[in-house]
Parts: C-alpha cells; sequence; structure tokens
C-alpha cells in the first residue's frame, strides 16, 4: 500500500521547539505482576513527540509499544500493571504524579487515543451520536442536545456520508473504515494537543488502510497536534511519520528520523525487519524472516534481548546491555536524531 | 417488532395446549377424585356413578380435557369441592402471591446487583472472596430451613415481625416471606453479575471509556453495567414465572393464602379444577415473562433485532 511519491507531502520535522517539548517519556519501567513472576513490559524508555510532530514506534507484538502507550494514557491495568519508576512529562508535567482526579481530565481533552479494534473498542449498547457527544457533555457540560449536534459536526470533518441521518445508528451498523473513523472522530473531538493511534489500521482492509491513514495525516496537520503512531507495518510508517522509535524487548534499539532508517539501519533488528518487507523486484525469491520468537519478558535474555535471534551475535552482547549509543557518519560527525542500541552499531550503519 | 411478538404468540399456542394436556394427564393419575370426595367412608356407588356423570367423569381422558379446555375459554374453571367457584379462588389468590412476588424480585433485583456489582469490580479481594461462599452458603442451604429459621428467630424470640401473614396480606408483612423466597436467586444474581461485571472490566469499549476521561461513576454505569445486565435479565425473567408457582413452601411456612397454598390444598384434596386451573394460568405468565425477557432482550441490546 506504500506508495513512495506519497512522501513528497509529509511535512517537514519540525526543530525541537524552545523549552519543553510536548511529551517526553523518560526512563519508563512498567511490569506486570503475575502468578508466574513479574513480566517486564518496558525497560527504560525514553522519547519525546513535539507539536505537529509525529512519532511511528515500531515493533513486534509483545515489544512493549502498546503498554508505553497505555502508560501515558494512565489506563493500564493496576494492578497487576505497576510503574516501579520512570517520569511522563506532558506540557512540562509528570503526569505520574498528578491526582487520579485531574489525570482523567486531561485523559480525553488534551491527550486521546485510536485503539486497533474500532468494533469491541466501541460500547455496542450506545449510539455512535452519544459516544462521541459523551465527550462534550463530560468535558464540556453541553446539553444533550448540543453535544449530538457537535456529534454530526464531528462525523461530517472525519467524511462519514449522512452524518446527520447516521448518528443514531449503532457501532455494528458501520463497515470496518467507517468505525474506525468514528473512533478517530471520538478522539480529536475535543481538539488534543496529542494522540495515540495504536495500530489504528491493522483491523482494516489495505485500501481502506490508506484511506484512514490520509484522513489521520490530515486532521493531524490541521489542528497541528503530536502523534504517535504505534505499528509495525513500516510502510505505513513511511508515508506519515517525522521519526522512528523502534522497540525490541521493551527497549527502544534505534532512534531516526524516518527516511535515514530505511536507507542506513543502525541495528540488526531494523535491517531485519526492513528485509521482511515484500519487494516487487524479488519476486518468486523466498521472503526474509526474523528467525526465532520475540524474547518472553519474564525472563529476557542476559545483554542485548535480541541476542539470541540476531546473525551478527558476539560474546559481549551476551553479556553487555547496549545503550542508546549516538550514532555519527564515518567521520564522526553527528546525524541527529539518530540513536542505536547496538554493541556494533558502526559495523552496520557503515559496513 | 411487531411480527416477531405475534409469531411468538402464535408459538405459545402449542406450548400452551401440550404443557395443560401434561398437567391434566397427571392430575388425572394422582388417584379417584370422587373417592377423594368421600374421604374415609365408602362412596355409594349410584351416588359416585352420578357424580362421575355430572363431572365427566365416565368419558375417555381426551373428551375430558377437551370439555375442560371448552369451559376454561368460557372463563369457567370449575368449582373447588368446597363448592367454591375456582376463578373466585384465583381472585383471592393471585393478588397475594403477585405481591409477594413483587417484594421477592425487588429484593433480588436492587441486593443481588448490588451485592454482584460490588464483588465483580473488587474480584479476588476479601470482600468478592466473602461474597462468593456467602451465596455458595445461601444455595445450598434448602428454603424451608431458611424460612423456619428466620420465622423462628425474627418472629416468635426477637418479635420484630408478625411471624405469619395475615389472611389480607398486606405489604409490610410480606418482607420477611419476600426476603425468604428470593434468598436463593439472590445468590444466583449476585454469582451472575459478578462474573458478568469481572469479565466485562476487561472489555475494549470500557478502557475505551477510561481513554475517553469519563468518571469512574459514569464508566461503570453507563458503559459497564448496561453490558452486564444482559445475562441477569434473563435469569431474572425466568424467576417471576418460578417465583409465581414456586412459593409452596414459603407460603406454607408464614401461610399466605395465595397460589402456593391454594395449589398446596388442591393437591392434598386430589382437587383437580384447582389444580389444573392455577397451573394452567402459571403456564401462561411462564410464557408470558419469557416473550418479556426477549423482547427487553433487544432493547438492552440493540445488536438483536427481530423481524
Amino acid at each position: 500500500m506504500t506508495s513512495i511519491d506519497k512522501t513528497t507531502n509529509v511535512p517537514a520535522p519540525r526543530a525541537a521547539s524552545e523549552g519543553t517539548p510536548l511529551l517526553e517519556v523518560r526512563d519508563l519501567h512498567v511490569e506486570f505482576h503475575t502468578r508466574d513472576g513479574v513480566a517486564k513490559a518496558v525497560n527504560g524508555v525514553s522519547y519525546s513527540v513535539d507539536a505537529g510532530e509525529t512519532l511511528a514506534v515500531l515493533g513486534e507484538s509483545g515489544s512493549g509499544k502498546s503498554v508505553t502507550a497505555q502508560a501515558i494514557m494512565g489506563i493500564l491495568d493496576m494492578p497487576p500493571g505497576k510503574i516501579p519508576s520512570g517520569e511522563i512529562l506532558f506540557q512540562g508535567q509528570d503526569l505520574l504524579k498528578l491526582p487520579a482526579d485531574e489525570y482523567r481530565k486531561i485523559r480525553g481533552s488534551k491527550i486521546a487515543m485510536i485503539f486497533q479494534d474500532a468494533l469491541s473498542s466501541l460500547n455496542p449498547v450506545h449510539t455512535v451520536g452519544a459516544q462521541l457527544g459523551e465527550m462534550f457533555r463530560v468535558h464540556r457540560g453541553m446539553s444533550k442536545k448540543d453535544s449530538l449536534a457537535k456529534a454530526v459536526e464531528l462525523m461530517d470533518r472525519v467524511k462519514i456520508p449522512a452524518a446527520k441521518a447516521r448518528v443514531g445508528d449503532y457501532p455494528h451498523q458501520f463497515s470496518g473504515g467507517m468505525r474506525q473513523r468514528i473512533m478517530i472522530a471520538m478522539a480529536m473531538a475535543l481538539e488534543p494537543d496529542l494522540i495515540i493511534a495504536d495500530e489504528p489500521t491493522t483491523a482494516l482492509d489495505v485500501t481502506v488502510q490508506a484511506q484512514v491513514m490520509d484522513l489521520l495525516a490530515e486532521l493531524q496537520r490541521e489542528m497541528n497536534m503530536g502523534l504517535i503512531l504505534i505499528t509495525h507495518d513500516l510502510g505505513v510508517v513511511a508515508d506519515v511519520a517525522d521519526k522512528i522509535a523502534v522497540m525490541y524487548g521493551g527497549r527502544i534499539v534505534e532512534t531516526a528520523p524516518v527516511h535515514e532508517i530505511y536507507k542506513r539501519p543502525a541495528h540488526p533488528y531494523t535491517r531485519g525487519l526492513l528485509d521482511s518487507i515484500p519487494r516487487l523486484d524479488l519476486k518468486g525469491q523466498e521472503l526474509y524472516a526474523i528467525k526465532g520468537l520475540p524474547p518472553n519478558l519474564l525472563n529476557i535474555p542476559s545483554g542485548c534481548a535480541f541476542n539470541p535471534r540476531c546473525p551478527k551475535a558476539q560474546d559481549v552482547c551476551r553479556t553487555d546491555v547496549p545503550v542508546l549509543h549516538r550514532v555519527t557518519e564515518q567521520d564522526g560527525t553527528e546525524l541527529p536524531g539518530r540513536g542505536s542500541a547496538c554493541h556494533f552499531w558502526k559495523e552496520q550503519i557503515h559496513g | 417488532m411487531g411480527r416477531y411478538v405475534i409469531r411468538r404468540l402464535l408459538q405459545m399456542i402449542p406450548v400452551f395446549i401440550g404443557s395443560t394436556f401434561l398437567i391434566f394427564i397427571m392430575v388425572y393419575a394422582l388417584g379417584d377424585p370422587v373417592a377423594a370426595l368421600f374421604g374415609d367412608k365408602a362412596p355409594d356407588p349410584a351416588t359416585a356413578a352420578r357424580i362421575r356423570k355430572d363431572l365427566y367423569l365416565d368419558r375417555p381422558l381426551w373428551e375430558q380435557y377437551l370439555h375442560y379446555m371448552g369451559q376454561i375459554f368460557q372463563g369457567d374453571f370449575g368449582t373447588a369441592f368446597n363448592g367454591q367457584p375456582v376463578t373466585e379462588l384465583m381472585a383471592s389468590a393471585f393478588p397475594v402471591t403477585l405481591r409477594l412476588t413483587l417484594v421477592a424480585i425487588t429484593i433480588e433485583i436492587v441486593v443481588g446487583i448490588t451485592l454482584g456489582v460490588v464483588s465483580g469490580l473488587r474480584r479476588g479481594r476479601t470482600i468478592d472472596t466473602t461474597l462468593l461462599v456467602l451465596t455458595l452458603v445461601v444455595i445450598s442451604v434448602p428454603t424451608f430451613v431458611t424460612g423456619y429459621l428466620l420465622q423462628y428467630l425474627l418472629g416468635v424470640k426477637w418479635g420484630w415481625v408478625r411471624p405469619t401473614v395475615s389472611p389480607d396480606a398486606p405489604l409490610n408483612e410480606l418482607i420477611l416471606p419476600g426476603i425468604v423466597l428470593a434468598l436463593v436467586s439472590l445468590a444466583y444474581v449476585t454469582r451472575l453479575s459478578r462474573t458478568s461485571i469481572a469479565e466485562n472490566t476487561k472489555a475494549d469499549y470500557v478502557r475505551t471509556a477510561v481513554a475517553k476521561g469519563l468518571p469512574r461513576r459514569r464508566v461503570i454505569t453507563r458503559h459497564l453495567l448496561r453490558n452486564s445486565l444482559i445475562p441477569v435479565v434473563t435469569f431474572i425473567g425466568t424467576d417471576i414465572g418460578a417465583l409465581m408457582g414456586g412459593a409452596i413452601v414459603t407460603e406454607r411456612i408464614f401461610n399466605i393464602h395465595g397460589v402456593g397454598y391454594q395449589l398446596y390444598q388442591g393437591i392434598l384434596r386430589n382437587n383437580s379444577p384447582t389444580v389444573v386451573g392455577f397451573v394452567t394460568i402459571l403456564v401462561i405468565v411462564f410464557l408470558l415473562a419469557n416473550l418479556l425477557v426477549d423482547l427487553l432482550y433487544a432493547v438492552l441490546d440493540p445488536r438483536i433485532r427481530y423481524a
């Protein structure tokens, strides 16, 4: 579904605005206390998003990308979830230290989330109008009638045909793409500063995926919102993201501005991900796959979590956890925004 | 929706005929009603034959059934052995039982669902475990034990309430019998709503509701509860019928002159018109309650549409 020529429309990444970024996650840890032991889902994730910027978080299932997002939203199930350390600074304010009620008021109005499966994420027994209007009724104290008018407006805005007639319909009466538009409309309702989209197109078929992503990108541009796009679809990322963070085993293993990562990945895992994209010019050949399984979070391998699957693993990879190195050119010039948590990043990028 | 209701009502006809016929046979199998009429004395053969002829008892069973049904549709449910028309017995018994059922259902809904919600939201905590054990105890103890026990303690020993209910059966006297009657169902409602709530708290739409920044109270009442109540409604609906007919034990204990009491007397005295008449009405109540549940389903869950 990736159309390469589309990338010209992507707004230039904004230089980090003076002062604090919109959202900054610092050294976040999340663990789940289960009967079998402690599952370390997120182990020291740091990233930041500015207004109008799109950060794509890439990774396999179980890499901790959704858990990080849920921690930011404050919708983790606690218990069994626990955040032993870390900071989530939103507009300079640590969300983890906020009283529950103030945190709640930020949810939905300042930070909103779009979920993967719109059918199960929308309440089956309420009309979409009621569910959209609920945002205005709870956060803005609007009347039922006014909130319904707002709901129609929102549905128009996400291009749902005959919005006025359909505002009283239930989620199951809409098609998959339309339902995801309703999810988007719900997230956009109060024009939040930050939107977290957790695999917004995974449950949709390919043609609809493109429409929904375009809509999301368009609305983001209009409202100058920060967007965290969680996905495992590299094609989607190329179109809309400004920068990428690749996660593996609850850590960020590589960060980079979007186009550089396709040209020169600095981590063997990213390399593996890129190699497993089907390519037209290699038709007929066997598709590359990263061998092995994602790590068991109850028992993460020592050293680099990727070492059992890494084709280039050495002894040091099994003993030392690599830090996120700053990636530079061969001559030592800085590559802004690039980092790689690989002991052998130099060989990977310049080799 | 209208067509669905009509279809359901039409489906009731065979069910109605079948169930009443079965009851008719069973009551017939109980023994000779004429002999029962004379009690311990041996009946005079001529008189007995005359009574048999008057009551159509000399005809084959199916003819008796047809005759009975024909009479019922003319509003004639026959007379009990004491000469009172059965319809008169019904007129005095059904309002009493209905009141008792209402008291029991209200207690069941209010207390049962509240406990279920509390328990379901705190799954695995002390209060949840306590309630689970308590409901298990309540389910295991038969109604006549709890009934006599509460009657003795509250009515006789401590004198908080009247131990028996007066013939008028005013609401305030029906509270204790209502509790006794509701107790087992209440335990089921608690467990059912607990499981349903505990399951749905993990649902995606509840997570969405939280992510929308709704206050916890609104998440629970508007999003969680409505979805969780669907299975509970089914149970309560079918329970209405069960409570109306199954109050025999409770009505005996507290001497309430309702349906259960009349049925008990009818069975004891081999009084077939009373038994068949009352049970026929109960069958109709059951069928209507079930239809109501199915219609309520569609109201609670818009994904269910009847055509």
